[in-house]
């Protein structure tokens, strides 16, 4: 039983949350992504940030994604000795660009090594992997 | 720039090891920093700057090595930018010494990279870090590799270029490796070796990666005057750039790199044409490092790379020779290797590199990158004179 148990961890690193980012993955958890806006000069930002870099405003506007965008590069992974990725090789690793105009980092999921390519039409799929976090992936539209 | 010729590297030690179980850290870099000195004709006592930073120091690693060689410098510098570092260095070096806050600066690297078995590239080794933009990356599985291969899996995608055009950039770093003694790796390969060998992260193959070594090395900078009664002859720092390229809150284009802005700025500042660069020693960490920096810098347009780094181009012999010491692909790379791009491209200048010797070099560049080019690096570009 206790072996099971810890077959089953995740293994994987987790993204440390704290208060500026915390909203964002509140979000991921109800299965929404968001990018957000600077509500003074309206630049759109990915990652998330307290303040906008383009004018420094502290004033956020958060736009719900529709969750579709295109593969902007991707690799397939061979080798990496990281704890949880040693074992899930080969597995793709993707710049996505939303149709809302950012590129996010991610995995392609659902999809074979041989099928990813540039310019691929993909959507978001919500992995849940511990109580606390749910991370945004993204397989071939469908 | 003003300082431009105002300063010069007057000695250089580039560490003859590969690997140094028997060796600390600090010793591999006092070593380094005693050959520089030895090579410029100075000693200890005249050392009163010092720059270095590293893998395997802590974050106030330059004050613990000062310890270790009881140093009480009046200039001290631990830019800790990545393998660029040492290259960025150089140029704080020669501000620091244009501006009177002191005469002889040692710039100094060492690693213990393969003794201390570091999976550098592959191994995870930015999972867990802290900083906000880590976040949104170490849940995906980000290697330095993978972060290239993205880079160069867009460069094919948008200009045609090939596997075994980036391949020919590795042959041709054998082929110097081949005529440097101290290299790791000194077997002639061929194109095919190089896509015959497995993927690590597509397009990425095995021998478009750079290897991993310990090593060190030093350089000694001071004024353009005080090198007139020195050993050996002055390499006159002409100009130089630094910056550092991002994800760019989510809009970035990830085939302009931080050498376009570097590069620009250190030509500027040196006063000197594309066309009057004899030698160049690229970092290349990966073979796509090699192309991305030679359309970034300018030395061809962008997309035309594939086309610039074959048929031999690139070769000491060639039209535009670089890395002519076998570089991280083939002789060494001890984690960073900022600092070996400078060691070779003033030994060119000296003419110091017999069979791989760049006939009539007078003015050589080098340029740092430090990081990974799909998510975050710097750039640091030198341009070097022997007139």
């Amino acid at each position: 039983m206790v072996e099971q148990t810890q077959a089953k961890k995740y293994s994987k690193p987790l993204p440390h949350l704290d208060e500026e980012n915390r909203p964002w993955w509140e979000a991921l958890q109800r299965h929404e992504l968001y990018i957000q806006k600077c509500a003074t000069c309206g630049d759109i930002r990915y990652y998330p940030r307290a303040l906008c870099t383009n004018c420094m405003s502290s004033q956020v506007q958060w736009i719900k994604c529709s969750g579709r965008g295109k593969v902007y590069t991707f690799t397939t992974t061979y080798q990496n000795q990281a704890p949880g990725f040693r074992e899930s090789i080969p597995y793709i690793m993707a710049y996505v660009e939303l149709e809302e105009g950012v590129k996010m980092l991610t995995n392609l999921v659902d999809c074979r090594p041989e099928q990813a390519k540039i310019g691929m039409p993909v959507e978001v799929v919500f992995e849940d992997v511990t109580p606390a976090v749910t991370l945004a992936k993204f397989r071939p539209a469908r | 720039m003003s300082l431009s010729r105002k300063t010069a590297v007057a000695g250089v030690f580039e560490h003859p090891t590969r690997f140094a179980p028997d060796k600390s850290l600090f010793q591999i870099m006092a070593e380094s920093l005693r050959g520089a000195l030895d090579d410029a004709g100075l000693t200890i006592k005249d050392v009163n700057g010092l720059c270095t930073t590293g893998m395997g120091m802590s974050g106030m690693g330059i004050v613990g090595f000062c310890d270790y060689l009881n140093l009480t410098p009046n200039f001290v510098d631990s830019t800790s930018i990545g393998g660029s570092s040492f290259v960025a260095h150089t140029a704080h070096a020669a501000a620091a010494i244009h501006a009177g806050l002191c005469d002889v600066c040692v710039v100094v690297y060492g690693s213990t990279a393969a003794s201390s078995r570091f999976a550098i590239g592959t191994g995870g080794e930015r999972g867990g870090a802290g900083d906000p933009c880590d976040q949104y990356e170490i849940p995906f599985g980000p290697t330095t590799v993978g972060a290239y291969a993205m880079v160069a899996q867009r460069h094919m995608h948008d200009y045609g270029t090939t596997s075994a055009q980036l391949a020919e950039i590795a042959v041709t770093t054998r082929l110097h490796a081949s005529m440097n003694p101290a290299a790791k790796y000194r077997d002639p390969i061929t194109v095919e070796d190089v896509l015959a060998s497995r993927i690590i992260s597509s397009p990425l193959h095995l021998l478009d990666c750079c290897i991993i070594s310990d090593g060190g090395g030093a350089l000694v900078i001071t004024s353009a005057e005080r090198t007139r009664d020195l050993k050996k002859k002055p390499v006159y720092i002409l100009g130089a750039g630094e910056t550092v390229r991002h994800a760019a809150r989510g809009q970035r284009d990830f085939l302009e790199i931080a050498a376009a802005q570097s590069g620009r700025l250190a030509f500027e500042r040196a006063g000197v044409a594309h066309k009057d660069i004899d030698m160049a020693m690229i970092y290349d960490s990966f073979t796509i490092t090699v192309l991305a920096t030679l359309e970034n810098l300018g030395f061809c347009k962008r997309g035309e790379g594939g086309a610039f780094v074959s048929g031999g181009r690139l070769r000491f012999d060639g039209e535009f020779p670089i890395n002519t010491d076998g570089g991280g692909l083939s002789s060494n790379h001890p984690g960073m290797r900022g600092i070996f791009l400078v060691i070779e491209a003033a030994k060119q200048l000296r003419g110091e590199c017999g069979p791989r010797q760049v006939k009539d070099c007078e003015i050589a560049l080098a340029h740092g990158t430090g990081g990974a080019l799909g998510t975050r690096h710097s750039g640091a570009t030198l341009i070097l004179s022997n007139q």
